[in-house]
């Protein structure tokens, strides 16, 4: 029988064409392999929220293992001794036994949460990134909706993940939401009814929220997801406007192999991020929050930091009920306002700016080169008035926990709230508009005049002057010709122009040599305060 | 005995005499039953009435009169000269009793440094015998709840179940304010619920006997007093001593908007690094 030597290096070529032979891959995998993906710090956010929606499903799974999404009233009789005979709903129980007897499964639970809380707040930040750069605009509006209704499967999907322990504090969240359902004219009682299967809090609320938090909600998030990324794979990622850079190309590193390394490593990263949180950090201690009591409810029960916004809209409301006289009297409950037609309002005139901006500017062509947020004044204005409405509703959701530790009254809070939600969007807008224009204006500046060098230079009728260095060539009269604003970064120093060596930033030292400073022929380099002279620009 | 009452009756109670009397014994008569029934009442009051000089002849313990003269000096503007308090200054302190006294000197909120929305926790001006001597004679002066000598908190190895019943009592009575995790919480107008992790058990057990600055009076009817050492053992066990799995920093307890704050300022802050390093090795 004769012995066939095995060549290690034919291997992969070998199971590679067996595997092409079978399936036909080789093709499409080359497109793909290939593809270039465009190299810029913030285009990595958005996959903080991909990889921390991972770490959800791995960490998600683990837990329905040991949870058990009854309502059924057992007594405890745990390791836990401050509960130990307290009577509490399965779900809670369980909930428990997941803390404190399943084997790292406290630590599970806590990264459950943080991965959550950052998969939120990734996508928030990630669709800043969106906004203020343009990345929005056509073909990429259907995209933006996608991310809108990512956002607000992901507060669902928080939402039924913190009710679903059944402790102090998930109770009162889903009394607050059967509140706000019940707050709805006419089908409001008919909708909490069918919710909670009867009056609040019923025996089915649990098992229900159970099956939307780990089937139907993470599934439209998967499916979301994937139409998200396909989107961004069939449209191809946007970029900086640059060198060589224009809106029919795309400039980057190929997907394989140092994209895919890249990203692997970040996610590396993000999912060390989530463990490190998950271990140093404690997340909703349930067992100190007790079973759900309807009347027992603690002092600063706050939602989860992205739900914050709705519950400060909600405590910044006036108490202003309408009443109809009709039949017995029908109230309007204040609690609609802010709660229903808020968040409604909150979702969708996001879903529709692509089109109102497009509108607007009467621009239909397609973008592929992002605009800085200078560039684009107005939307930037937008976008701050917005983000500054969010951010002063959440810090009124959290007002009374703000109050008693800065030692401020919780009544000037609500009304610091509510002036300031009505005043700060606008002055917001105002500043950063002026802002853009302000640097706008510097750039223009730096492209016509050069980048100042320090030097003060007194002329011969005693004026003095800054030298400027200019960035591209001269006229016959030594006046630097105006450059084009083209909307990318303006060198506005010296050494960013090459007057000095570059240094070694950063933590670790670089493998590859520095580059030498380039020698401008203009300028002799400084060698000592005997050989200085006077840089001059050339005139 | 107007004329109407029946005859019969009227002998059968005075039937000494057949005839009626003559009008200078019917004077004498009234005038000694008078003078009677005014003794017997000006009697029973004195008796049972404080008298308006009452602590002039009563003798105070030497700890109350040292405690007299504390109060005399650091008390006195704003509690009036007898404890009965000053308008518009502060309460009168009949009453209050040692356990009040100990509560607001021990932990250094009287005397207040100004008036305002709610007496703030401070280094104690007093140190504890001086804190005892004014709780003795407030005590003596007007009487009210005393904090009870020995153990306030049950052994939770003999007694393991006074732990979760002090935890039910706990969020049932307390966590409204002060928070399921005792990190204290905010009250209407810079009122405000005090976090309870530096509370010591005599301090806890007068705060609910008294109900000091805007917290309600929890007495012995509402929560027994083996009820209060139950909370006080929960307190102590589960809040103070941090008997507590989760990682090296819970937070301070303040829920989800301190874990909210930690995801942007410690999460976000880290990936957002990282995204930057990655990026910037191409």
């Amino acid at each position: 029988m004769k012995r066939r030597r095995l060549d290690l290096a034919q291997v992969p070529a070998n199971v590679g064409k067996g595997v092409d032979d079978r399936y036909k891959v080789a093709t499409p995998l080359r497109g793909l392999l290939n593809k270039v993906f465009p190299d810029h710090w913030s285009f990595l956010l958005g996959e903080i929220a991909l990889f921390s929606f991972v770490v959800l499903l791995l960490s998600g799974v683990f837990l329905t293992l040991f949870f058990d999404p009854s309502m059924k009233e057992v007594t405890y009789d745990g390791p836990y001794t401050a509960l130990r005979g307290v009577d509490m709903s399965a779900a809670y129980a369980s909930s428990l036994h997941i803390s404190f007897e399943v084997r790292g499964g406290l630590f599970m639970r806590q990264m459950h949460h943080w991965a959550a809380l950052l998969f939120m707040a990734s996508i928030v930040i990630h669709m800043a990134r969106i906004f203020f750069t343009g990345a929005f605009r056509k073909p990429r509006e259907a995209n933006w909706t996608i991310g809108i209704i990512l956002f607000l499967l992901g507060f669902f999907a928080g939402f039924t993940g913190y009710s679903l322990p059944d402790d102090g504090l998930s109770g009162t969240g889903l009394r607050i939401a059967s509140a706000i359902m019940l707050s709805i004219p006419v089908i409001g009682t008919w909708m909490s009814a069918a919710v909670f299967g009867g009056e609040y809090p019923g025996e089915f609320i649990i098992g229900r929220f159970y099956i939307a938090h780990v089937l139907l909600i993470p599934g439209g998030l998967l499916a979301l997801i994937s139409v998200h990324l396909g989107l961004v794979f069939a449209q191809k990622h946007t970029q900086w406007p640059g060198p060589l850079r224009t809106n029919d190309n795309v400039v980057g590193e190929r997907m394989f192999p140092r994209y895919a390394l890249k990203q692997g490593g970040f996610f590396m990263a993000v999912f060390g991020t989530i463990a490190l949180l998950a271990g140093l950090f404690q997340i909703n201690p349930i067992w100190l929050f007790g079973p759900y009591l309807a009347s027992a409810v603690s002092s600063a029960s706050q939602p989860d930091w992205y739900v914050m916004f709705m519950d400060g809209l909600v405590r910044l409301m006036p108490a202003w009920q309408i009443d109809f006289p009709i039949g017995d009297g029908y109230v309007l409950p204040p609690l609609f306002w802010p709660a229903v037609v808020g968040l409604g309002a909150l979702f969708t005139l996001p879903m529709l700016y692509p089109t109102i901006e497009a509108r607007r500017t009467k621009d239909k062509g397609s973008h592929h080169l992002l605009q800085r947020p200078r560039d684009a004044p107005e939307r930037t204005g937008v976008g701050a008035m917005a983000f500054t409405f969010f951010t002063i509703a959440t810090l009124s959701g959290a007002n009374d926990v703000i109050a008693d530790k800065f030692h401020i009254s919780l009544n000037a809070m609500t009304w610091a709230g509510r002036i300031g939600l009505l005043v700060l969007p606008p002055l917001a807008y105002y500043i950063s508009v002026r802002v853009c224009l302000g640097l706008q204006q510097h750039d223009r500046e730096v492209l016509a005049h050069g980048v100042e060098t320090g030097i003060i230079r007194r002329n011969p009728d005693g004026r003095f002057e800054e030298v400027h260095q200019p960035l591209g060539p001269v006229d016959d009269h030594g006046h630097p010709i105006p450059l084009d604003y083209i909307g990318w970064v303006v060198p506005k120093k010296m050494n960013r122009v090459g007057a000095l060596a570059p240094a070694i930033k950063g933590f670790f030292f670089p493998v590859e040599t520095l580059p030498e400073a380039p020698v401008s022929p203009a300028v002799p380099s400084v060698t000592g305060p005997s050989a200085r002279e006077e840089i001059t620009s050339g005139r | 005995m107007t004329s109407d009452t029946p005859a019969g009756r009227r002998f059968r109670v005075f039937n000494r005499r057949r005839s009626a009397p003559s009008r200078a014994r019917r004077r004498l008569g009234a005038a000694a039953r008078m003078l009677a029934a005014l003794a017997l009442a000006g009697g029973i009051y004195t008796a049972f009435a404080p008298g308006a000089f009452a602590e002039d002849d009563t003798q105070l313990s030497t700890a109350a009169q040292e405690g007299q003269a504390l109060f005399n000096n650091s008390c006195v503007t704003c509690h009036g000269l007898n404890a009965e308090g000053v308008e518009g200054r502060g309460p009168s302190l009949i009453g209050v009793g040692s356990a009040s006294v100990e509560f607001q000197v021990g932990t250094g909120r009287m005397p207040m440094t100004r008036q305002e929305a709610q007496a703030e926790q401070k280094r104690p001006v007093f140190d504890e015998t001086q804190t005892k001597q004014l709780g003795q004679y407030i005590q003596e002066l007007g009487g009210g709840p005393q904090i009870p000598a020995g153990d306030l908190t049950d052994n939770v190895k003999t007694n393991p179940e006074a732990l979760a019943k002090g935890g039910e009592l706990f969020r049932l009575n307390c966590a409204q304010c002060h928070g399921n995790v005792g990190a204290g919480g905010a009250l209407s107008s810079g009122k405000f619920a005090p976090s309870l992790h530096d509370a010591t058990p005599s301090q806890i057990y007068g705060a609910m006997l008294t109900g000091p600055q805007n917290m309600p009076v929890f007495g012995d009817n509402e929560l027994t007093p083996e009820q209060k050492t139950e909370i006080i053992t929960y307190i102590n066990t589960q809040i103070q001593n941090d008997k507590d799995p989760g990682g090296i920093f819970n937070l301070g307890g303040y829920g989800p908007a301190t874990e909210g704050l930690a995801i942007f300022v410690v999460g976000i802050t880290i990936l957002v690094f990282t995204s930057l390093w990655i990026a910037g090795k191409s």
